[in-house]
């Protein structure tokens, strides 16, 4: 869980400075994402290092919903009858929608992708202007998909918050001090990365990318 | 007050079990919850009921026997106090009180609300001691230990192996119980002989016994009677990451 | 006396002679070893699973012998020494203030208020100083000074701090040592653990103990268990007065079972109350709650000086209040053992003064204490007690001074045990608080968990050893032996005629009354009126028992009715011989008071002439019991009288 998780949150920080790159213009926008698929040339044919960032990061996804239903399906097992009253919740509601919030974020991602890098949900679809594409999709008469997009979001940021924490954890975290500095260090991180993404939806539904 | 109380019954490890409501009068709010079902089943006694069965023993919360699930909540409403210290005065006329057993497949039922905890002692007999047979230990003094670590040793032995943690984990993990044990011995000298064989048997018998796996949501030190804390589990891990790539390198 | 006859005194206690700080080491020379290869081909069973049973099995299961161990609760770890609070008495002198072996010994016999033997005290306190260094290797968090040394403090009077613990749970961690060990043992499969069952008789065969039928209490399934020695360390019968710190489910079972079968009972009127406990709240009252003795360091004892005095102790000016303690006391003050305050506490409340709801308690203020420490110094000191205090009885004990009030709180009598630890049945073993050995008539603060692992570690398996060494190859019985049949069919028959009686009354109630019967006549004062009272009324409850008590359910699968049936129907007759013990010794000492020896100013007196001895008797099941006398000799403490004036 603490590896995969790991994997997949390096490519949340690179996908998310990528992101910030819209507002340094058009032009530099869509140079960054040509250049995405031209990395590791001329070593390696066009889009080759593409599909071996594609390939690993879906072996992570593959391997983090692996290891969650291995976790999930011992948690059922472990409690085959379940309270006829509702357990009350006393910590936070991070921890406690992990499973949920890996479902929603999964779906969102295929949206993602079908969305701005297939375009086959874009209302512009070019894949010649990812400037253009991202523009057109947050509209401001698209606000419903903005809304997905920050509900989505904040869903992963929840995500994350407990993520972070138990990777730590996990990882052997083990006295009280550390354990204070793992909870602030995994709450910052994740407001951080979810303010920068959602820097992207909000600038071009308030014009100031257009 | 008068309370209405739904409680599990089950006859036995065989039968389905089912909530029962029982209406009770005239609840002192001096009573103890226990004592306030010690009530009820004089009174199912006359009335030629079954008494309802549930585990006690010392009443002043260390012994661990005393195992309720109240309102969804283990050892009931109060932060830091077993059900046997619980008092009425928690409590409202008119209250609605749901109480059930333990629920974990590694505690199955046995009556009622009577659980077997077997399997607690099983996780300490994989691990969970210093190998120190009588007569063979050396002048106490010979090995002094500093004063932060045993305090924070006696903190994690402080666990009266009740289950609480179990009881109110989401994933029905036994991974604090587990945990205390070994943050207590690993603290010590008297532990490091054995710290790594240890951390893998009492891991590896954890899992056996079919608890669930640990994801560090925290439930179990909220729920935990004695306050023993969550970075617990963080040395677990930490020790069971050693012990893993020692026995990969061996 | 009519309701007993005197038997032949008891001539031999093995006990050896010459210098008493030799004894034990020579002793232990002198006794038969079991060959290592013989030893895995014989069979214990231990009963009971607290600080002697535990440590017991554990070290005779290191040793090479089978283990069978047994245990009321669902886990062996759950025995009630784990509820014992203070520490841990051992001879250790690490504070250099002028401790050693001999002082613990003196101290002991001397608390004991001279009615105990001397050579077991010396053993005990030699053997203390190996306790600690073997919790010590078990990875037992006492509690350290800096320097990563052990600390100690004196507890409950003593003038030298010799008192080990783990803040106030000492018996949970060194129950949860010996238990690990046991695990251990299990783990290898050198101990047999037998959690949820009950040993409901014992089984003689050609005169010694071999075994015992045990019920699964979860199966109901009666079985009979063969060995080739029992061991009971099944801790005391301080609910015999229902209400008690003990916890619900101790119980006199297993050694009265054994008495029955030939186990000569020693001193039952040695009961312990103990002074700092929370009073009752009402009829509901189900156990007492024990606060720590350390309280009296803080706290100061009072009552109103007038009768019936209904204000809040705030509202009561300074003049108006009674400190019984420093007035009666004025050396010792509140700190006065605890069979003195115990005694004081019942004496003003019999006069009127009590104060609470019941009138049953007395006040320990502490606001004297705060005003002098500051309230965060009594915190860091007493914080988790006031905690306690607060949970169970809804008041701020910063704010309104506690209510406390005595309660039964250890029993030193029991079970009649050689030096060896043998009771008068050979093979059969008792050792910690169901044994009658070492505290005498009163037992020292810090004491009984010393015992309990003296025994369990380091006397029994030697002691044990010599038996089944001695007693050479025993012949092989299994349960279909007619006495092991015998045995089965007398607790099945029983347990039959619980179910059957079908009255309308239940086991609680009874229970109850038998209880306050006991307290109020056989409790801190006795008198020959007062127990000669209790006697009929303790028969005449006992037959109403046998016609009106109602067991619900079945004997197939967990039934508690059933379970406290059969413990309250043994405490009805261990009742009554407690009661005639206590006729029968008319003198006072330690736990026991009679209202009619008394020095003029009121404190115990004792008659060394006449009761210097153990009172050990033997059940003949006609009602009267036969008294055996073991004359006690004091040839290195000599008796004094207490005085704490």
């Amino acid at each position: 869980m603490a590896v995969t998780g790991i994997i997949l949150v390096l490519f949340l920080i690179l996908h998310m400075l990528g992101n910030l790159k819209i507002f340094t213009g058009e032009t530099s926008f869509d140079h960054y994402a040509h250049w995405l698929r031209d990395i590791g040339t001329p070593l390696l044919p066009t889009t080759w290092f593409l599909w071996i960032q594609r390939t690993v990061l879906t072996a992570a996804v593959l391997g983090h919903i692996g290891a969650a239903t291995v976790l999930a399906m011992r948690s059922r097992a472990a409690r085959p009858v379940k309270y006829a009253h509702r357990r009350k919740i006393h910590v936070n509601y991070a921890a406690r929608t992990m499973r949920w919030g890996g479902v929603i974020i999964l779906l969102f991602v295929i949206y993602h992708i079908l969305d701005l890098t297939t375009g086959h949900l874009n209302p512009q679809g070019d894949p010649s202007n990812p400037y253009g594409n991202v523009v057109a999709g947050f509209a401001p008469e698209r606000w419903y998909v903005t809304l997905f997009y920050t509900l989505a979001l904040v869903t992963l940021g929840f995500h994350l918050r407990h993520g972070a924490f138990s990777a730590f954890r996990s990882l052997g975290q083990q006295t009280p001090k550390g354990e204070r500095r793992a909870r602030i260090a995994a709450l910052v991180f994740a407001v951080a990365l979810v303010g920068g993404y959602l820097l992207v939806p909000f600038a071009v539904i308030t014009g100031l990318v257009a | 007050m008068n309370l209405t109380l739904r409680i599990w019954r089950q006859h036995g490890p065989e039968d389905k079990g089912r909530m029962v409501t029982y209406p009770v009068q005239d609840v002192s709010p001096d009573m103890s919850f226990l004592e306030m079902l010690d009530v009820l089943n004089e009174r199912l006694i006359l009335d030629g009921e079954e008494p309802i069965a549930f585990d006690h023993d010392c009443r002043e919360g260390i012994c661990g026997m005393c195992s309720l699930m109240i309102n969804g909540e283990a050892h009931g409403p109060q932060r830091g106090t077993t059900a046997c210290q619980l008092h009425m005065r928690q409590f409202s006329d008119g209250d609605t009180i749901d109480i059930e057993p333990w629920r974990a497949r590694a505690f199955p039922v046995v009556k009622d609300l009577v659980v077997n905890r077997n399997a607690f002692d099983q996780i300490i007999a994989a691990g969970g001691y210093v190998t120190a047979p009588t007569g063979s230990a050396p002048e106490a003094h010979s090995v002094p230990v500093p004063k932060a670590d045993a305090d924070a040793a006696f903190e994690s032995a402080a666990c009266i192996g009740c289950g609480a943690c179990v009881a109110a984990c989401p994933n029905g993990s036994g991974m604090l119980f587990t945990a205390a044990k070994i943050t207590q011995l690993s603290l010590l000298p008297q532990g490091q002989p054995e710290r790594y064989t240890r951390v893998i048997g009492m891991v590896d018998a954890h899992d056996e016994a079919g608890f669930g796996g640990c994801t560090n949501i925290g439930e179990c030190a909220s729920a935990c009677p004695k306050g023993i804390p969550l970075n617990t589990i963080g040395r677990l891990n930490r020790d069971y990451l050693k012990a893993t790539a020692k026995r990969a390198g061996s | 006396m009519d309701l007993y006859t005197e038997g032949d005194p008891i001539a031999d206690t093995r006990a050896p002679d010459g210098p008493v700080e030799t004894r034990w080491e020579r002793h232990r020379f002198e006794m038969k070893l079991v060959n290592p290869a013989n030893r895995r081909k014989m069979t214990v069973i231990v009963v009971g699973t607290g600080l002697a049973g535990g440590s017991a099995a554990a070290t005779l299961a290191e040793q090479g012998y089978q283990v069978r161990s047994y245990c009321y609760q669902d886990s062996p770890r759950r025995a009630h020494s784990i509820a014992a609070q203070g520490g841990i008495n051992a001879a250790k002198n690490y504070r250099n203030d002028g401790d050693s072996v001999h002082r613990l010994f003196y101290d002991t016999v001397k608390g004991g208020d001279f009615r105990s033997r001397e050579s077991n005290v010396h053993r005990l306190a030699e053997v203390s100083v190996n306790i600690i260094d073997q919790c010590v290797a078990q990875g037992v968090p006492f509690a350290r000074e800096y320097g990563g040394l052990l600390d100690t403090r004196s507890f409950g009077g003593a003038q030298v701090q010799r008192t080990f613990y783990a803040r106030g749970q000492t018996g949970q961690q060194l129950l949860l040592g010996a238990y690990q060990a046991l695990e251990r043992q299990i783990g290898l499969g050198n101990v047999e653990m037998n959690a949820r069952h009950e040993m409901l008789e014992l089984v003689l065969v050609d005169g010694r103990a071999r075994g015992i039928v045990v019920r699964d209490m979860v199966t109901g399934e009666i079985s009979t268990e063969m060995a080739d020695a029992v061991v009971l360390a099944s801790g005391g019968y301080g609910n015999v007065f229902y209400l008690s710190t003990n916890a619900k489910g101790c119980n006199v079972t297993a050694s009265w079972r054994a008495h029955r079968k030939g186990a000569y009972f020693a001193n039952p009127c040695y009961t312990q109350i103990h002074p700092t406990c929370i009073p009752v709240s009402g009829d509901h009252q189900s156990k007492l709650t024990l606060m720590s003795e350390s309280l009296r360091n803080d706290g100061r004892v009072w009552v109103p000086k007038a009768k019936g005095d209904q204000r809040s102790p705030r509202e009561i000016p300074e003049d108006e209040r009674d400190y019984y303690l420093e007035r009666i006391y004025p050396s010792f003050g509140n700190l006065v053992p605890r069979d003195i305050a115990s005694r004081a506490a019942k004496n003003v409340c019999d006069s009127g003064r009590g104060v609470g709801p019941t009138g049953l308690g007395v006040y320990l203020d502490f606001a004297d204490a705060i005003n002098r420490l500051g309230r965060k110094a009594i915190e860091a000191k007493y914080g988790n007690l006031f905690e306690m205090y607060e949970r169970i009885t809804g008041e701020d004990p910063y704010e309104v001074p506690m209510r406390i009030y005595p309660a039964v709180h250890y029993t030193m009598g029991g079970l009649w045990v050689d030096y060896d630890l043998q009771s008068s049945i050979p093979g059969l073993f008792v050792i910690g608080e169901a044994n009658f050995s070492d505290h005498g008539a009163n037992r020292l603060g810090a004491s009984a968990l010393m015992q309990g692992l003296a025994d369990g570690y380091f006397v029994l398996p030697n002691t044990l050893a010599n038996y089944l060494a001695s007693s050479g190859p025993l012949d092989k019985v299994d349960a279909s032996h007619p006495e092991a049949v015998a045995a089965r069919t007398e607790v099945e028959d029983r347990i039959k005629r619980l179910l059957a009686i079908n009255g309308d009354r239940t086991v609680d109630s009874f229970h109850r009354e038998l209880g306050q019967i006991m307290w109020e006549h056989c409790g801190m004062e006795r008198s020959e009126a007062g127990l000669r009272k209790a006697i009929d009324e303790i028969r005449a409850l006992r037959e109403q028992f046998w016609q009106r008590v109602r067991v619900p359910g079945d004997g197939e699968g967990l039934n508690q009715s059933l379970e406290k049936a059969g413990r309250v129907a043994d405490f009805f007759e261990l009742a009554e011989l407690m009661c005639i013990d206590a006729l029968h010794r008319e003198e006072s000492c330690g736990g026991h008071f009679r209202a009619e020896h008394q020095t003029p100013d009121g404190e115990a007196q004792r008659d060394d002439d006449r009761f210097a001895y153990v009172a050990a008797w033997e059940y003949t099941g006609t009602g009267e019991p036969v008294l055996h006398k073991e004359d006690l000799t004091f040839e290195y403490v000599h008796p004094t009288q207490r005085s704490y004036k």
